[in-house]
């Protein structure tokens, strides 16, 4: 195999994700802002609810086209660039794909329309519960993309057929209900919450600098400091869940992110910072904090969490048992029916290492030739680079707390100093609109480098999955994707930027009965009552 | 899970292969009006509020629509990962141009009317023109390709090897017999375009199409009767010569298949199937004259009856064959040997079961909720909302 292929293939496959995914934790939150706040005005009949639900489904919408624009994309390129990887778990990643198409995808698509179109053809109640079926509709989407990737991460539920040279699915309900999936499901989604809820502080932050859009903009806050603040809190915990998942599937991933070179005495500290060195196995200057990562990899203060050296070990054996089920199988694809009963038992019990044995390929095209040098290269391949992922963990985190942070101060002041926010506060809060895209893109990162030298984790390596193609095509179509995506962006962007600039259509004063039920509370230092109709329309 | 033995492979093969001309079908009805107006949008309209009034037509519907498409990637890839692999790989150049032109869709429409300048607005226009028929086209393209075979072979391992080099992945596939076909499916569904606006539109917008439409509709079915005369003598057909496992295992190399003989060697063993084609012509036929009078449901239910008939026809007139090899017949794609697994099948038929009635009867409380014209001046009164 060709290996410029392989490295360009995966870095199309990491360009395109990337970008997908700038779009995709906006959709899924923001679906969900709006989705709640045309709540409210259905239940309260406020003419500001609407508008404020008209206002950020225009932001929705703009950001959502290009996110479904470039879903298409991530759809089409395993059978594009990854054909291999197709044939070879197709069988099992298929299936959530399509059905996350049939039932998720069809519904948020189908109903997106009516959310813009339906406002004058539908009851208030029938809007609503479009809207509502477009935000569950995306949310669902990401369930079964989830569970699609979750399997890459732990594949259960399948076995590999020595005739259909490939993994085919012995357990749907262990595929759907795998506990890796799961855990990525509810970060993920609510990592998108959070993406949102910064989103939507961060632009009515904006509009209350400028004095502009005051009631809109203080009850988005509301709403965005309320979703925020519950959504910021489960990505951290639910975070913490899918570390402890990893503790049992992906042990070498864990590893490199906590650059845990040996194996430790339990409970393991935690390294808070430091300089990981490939070379010398060895983080410099390390920071560490005792029993902390045995408490979060574990939960328990006896159990071991192995180290690097020790899982490449472990790889090396699996690798020989892997050696052993090649064979047997080229034994039985050779013979066909007539392999006797000891190739086939031999192919059973080492047939769960028969990935290992395809790490050789990079080295030598029949593993069984393979040197004992060779197979020591192939375990050191099992290590993913060590400082990315450490740095971008611990990135990841840090931004994750002070989302938290963020969102209990806005919170605070929404609900107990009448919404008033001091202007130092409303600026960090438009800086941090960025951040948790940050956050989001090191969370696609982390998981899927972490993965590496596999696309499915012991099954098979990344340098086997790919199509056979040439540079030439690869050159061409990275090319495209960088030009269009790029000047899609600029266009998104600016866009985006004009309608924030532009701000909700007219604005709505909030109703009298409203005012005067809150004047007390919205009662500000100075004695002050900030007036529903100060602010005009740009 | 023992449940999936409750159904035979053989017929879940079956069905699977039923399901995806089910799904190619619905696509080219629903995604292909929508796709068909954007490639007319240059000509029906010519003013901006034409202009507007042609894209509202399918404003609210084309993101479902679409979802056909996604769809359909999704369960090839699922019930057909054989076919998913080597299509896409084998296709790749022409694949990027169809992800290119279609990632303009969604934004063209989007974005067209956000701004007040008319080269912004002409620029996405002809975006979607470009979104509508280059990946109508390269359809047709494709479907011709897959008659004719594709120059691919499998490794024992079944890795899939496209031979040739790497600019046939799109000029490869531009040989006559597929521009025809791309020629049929363009034109198939310019005409489909056409009915949907004779529907959705009126004034200069549906006269233009209604204009228009028959002449599509003619091309469409002259193109569709020349390539069956073309396939009667130009273009071999292929044959399983070993004997047909339809339960095993899907490796495609456990079969042996010979090219020769012709695709319409199917009329006389099936002779029945000759009703697709008949269902094809009358439809493309009945749909362009229809056009002409004044009924605005006639021509677009005519029109979906001729694209139902012209897509059944190739894949009754190929039947087992899904993806023919031209250079290893042995390597080419039946339906006996390229699906998932016995219970993947049974798993995703089950889905299909319960979703695929919830996603028709939806997508019909949508349509009837949109249902009327779209007229310039409600273009006008909601200049801010619409596109």
């Amino acid at each position: 195999m060709e290996l410029d292929v392989v490295e360009l293939s995966r870095l199309q496959f990491a360009m395109t994700a990337l970008y997908h995914f700038l779009f995709v934790p906006l959709t899924l939150g923001l679906s969900i802002i709006v989705a709640l706040m045309e709540t409210v005005y259905v239940m309260t009949n406020r003419p500001i609810w609407r508008q404020m639900t008209k206002f950020w489904g225009t932001l929705f919408g703009i950001n959502f086209a290009i996110g479904v624009a470039t879903g298409i994309t991530m759809e089409f390129q395993f059978g594009m660039n990854w054909s291999y990887y197709s044939h070879y778990v197709g069988d099992i990643f298929g299936a959530p794909l399509a059905i996350e198409g049939l039932m998720a995808f069809f519904m948020e698509a189908t109903f997106v329309g009516l959310f813009f179109f339906g406002w004058d053809k539908l009851s208030k109640v029938g809007h609503l519960t479009v809207t509502w079926l477009v935000a569950i509709g995306s949310n669902f989407s990401a369930l079964w993309i989830l569970i699609a990737n979750g399997w890459m991460q732990n594949p259960v539920g399948a076995e590999f057929n020595p005739v259909s040279m490939r993994m085919e699915m012995t357990s749907f309900f262990d595929v759907v209900f795998n506990e890796v999936a799961q855990a990525k499901f509810v970060h993920t989604v609510s990592a998108g919450y959070v993406t949102a809820s910064v989103f939507v502080l961060g632009v009515s932050a904006w509009y209350l600098l400028k004095g502009r859009h005051i009631e809109l903009a203080r009850r988005s806050i509301t709403i965005a400091a309320s979703f925020g603040l519950a959504s910021a809190l489960s990505v951290v915990v639910l975070g913490d869940e899918s570390g402890y998942a990893a503790t049992h599937s992906q042990k070498m991933k864990l590893a490199a992110i906590e650059g845990m070179w040996h194996t430790e005495l339990a409970p393991a500290s935690f390294t808070a910072i430091g300089f990981p060195d490939m070379e010398a196995r060895e983080t410099h200057y390390a920071i560490h904090i005792p029993w902390m990562m045995g408490l979060i990899g574990t939960r328990s203060l006896t159990e071991e969490i192995p180290g690097i050296a020790e899982l490449v070990e472990n790889a090396e054996a699996r690798i020989k048992s892997g050696i052993i089920a090649y064979d047997a199988l080229e034994q039985i694809r050779e013979l066909r029916d007539d392999a006797p009963a000891d190739v086939r038992q031999q192919f059973e019990d080492h047939s769960a290492d028969l990935g290992f044995a395809y790490l050789l390929k990079r080295y030598v095209d029949d593993p069984r030739t393979a040197t004992e040098k060779q197979i020591a290269l192939a375990s050191n391949d099992t290590v993913p680079t060590v400082w990315p992922l450490f740095w971008g963990f611990r990135i990841m985190v840090a931004l994750g707390f002070s989302f938290i942070a963020l969102m209990a101060y806005f919170f605070y002041r929404a609900n107990w100093k009448g919404m008033t926010f001091p202007r130092p506060m409303l600026r960090l809060a438009v800086w941090m609109i960025p951040a948790p895209w940050i956050a989001a893109e090191l969370g696609w990162f982390v998981a899927e480098f972490g993965r590496q030298p596999w696309t499915v984790d012991g099954v098979l390596p990344t340098v086997m999955s790919v199509s056979h193609l040439s540079v030439a095509d690869l050159a061409i179509t990275l090319a495209g994707f960088v030009t269009f995506y790029s000047v899609l962006f600029v266009i998104e962007m600016s866009l985006m930027v004009k309608f924030i600039r532009k701000g909700p259509y007219m604005d709505v004063p909030e109703t009298d009965v409203w005012m005067a039920k809150h004047e007390h509370r919205l009662r500000t230092h100075d004695g002050n009552v900030p007036g529903a109709n100060v602010t005009p329309a740009e | 899970m023992i449940l999936h033995e409750l159904i035979d492979f053989e017929i879940l093969r079956v069905i699977w292969w039923l399901l995806l001309g089910v799904l190619l079908i619905g696509f080219a009805l629903t995604d292909g009006f929508d796709m068909g107006v954007g490639a007319l949008l240059p000509f029906v309209a010519k003013t901006d509020l034409e202009r507007r009034q042609t894209i509202n037509t399918v404003g609210p519907v084309w993101e479902g629509n679409q979802v056909w498409f996604v769809l359909g990637g999704g369960a090839i890839f699922a019930a057909w990962p054989p076919l998913y692999a080597v299509s896409f790989s084998g296709f790749y150049l022409a694949m990027f141009v169809v992800l290119a032109a279609l990632i303009l869709r969604p934004v063209g429409f989007k974005y067209r009317s956000k701004r007040e300048s008319a080269t912004w607005r002409n620029g996405w226009d002809w975006a979607l023109f470009v979104g509508g028929a280059v990946p109508v086209l390269i359809f047709g393209v494709a479907v011709g390709n897959v008659l004719v075979g594709v120059p691919f072979h499998l490794t024992p391992e079944l890795l899939s090897m496209y031979d040739g080099p790497f600019y046939s992945k799109f000029f490869g596939l531009l040989n006559p017999f597929s521009l025809l076909a791309g020629v049929v499916s363009l034109s198939m569904l310019l005409q489909h375009g056409s009915a949907w606006l004779a529907l959705k539109a009126d004034g200069m917008v549906e006269t233009r199409a209604r204009n228009y439409g028959p002449m599509f509709g003619y091309i469409a079915a002259a193109g569709f009767a020349l390539a069956g005369i073309w396939l009667a003598v130009g273009i071999d057909g292929y044959a399983i010569v070993s004997a047909v496992v339809t339960d095993g295992p899907s490796n495609p190399l456990l079969s042996e298949v010979e090219r020769g003989g012709s695709w319409l060697d199917a009329y006389s063993t099936r002779p029945w199937i000759a009703i697709a084609p008949v269902l094809g012509f009358v439809g493309i036929l009945m749909a362009a004259r229809s056009m002409a009078g004044h009924s605005d449901v006639a021509p677009l239910l005519w029109s979906k009856l001729g694209i139902f008939g012209v897509i059944s026809t190739v894949g009754l007139t190929m039947f087992p064959f899904i993806l023919p090899s031209t250079v290893d017949p042995n390597s080419s794609l039946t339906v006996w040997d390229s699906s998932s697994s016995h219970l993947t099948l049974f798993v995703m038929l089950i889905c299909t079961l319960i979703f695929m009635p919830l996603i028709l009867a939806y997508t019909a409380w949508v349509y009837r909720v949109l249902w009327g014209k779209v007229t310039q001046d409600d273009i006008a009164d909601n200049s801010e909302t619409v596109y």
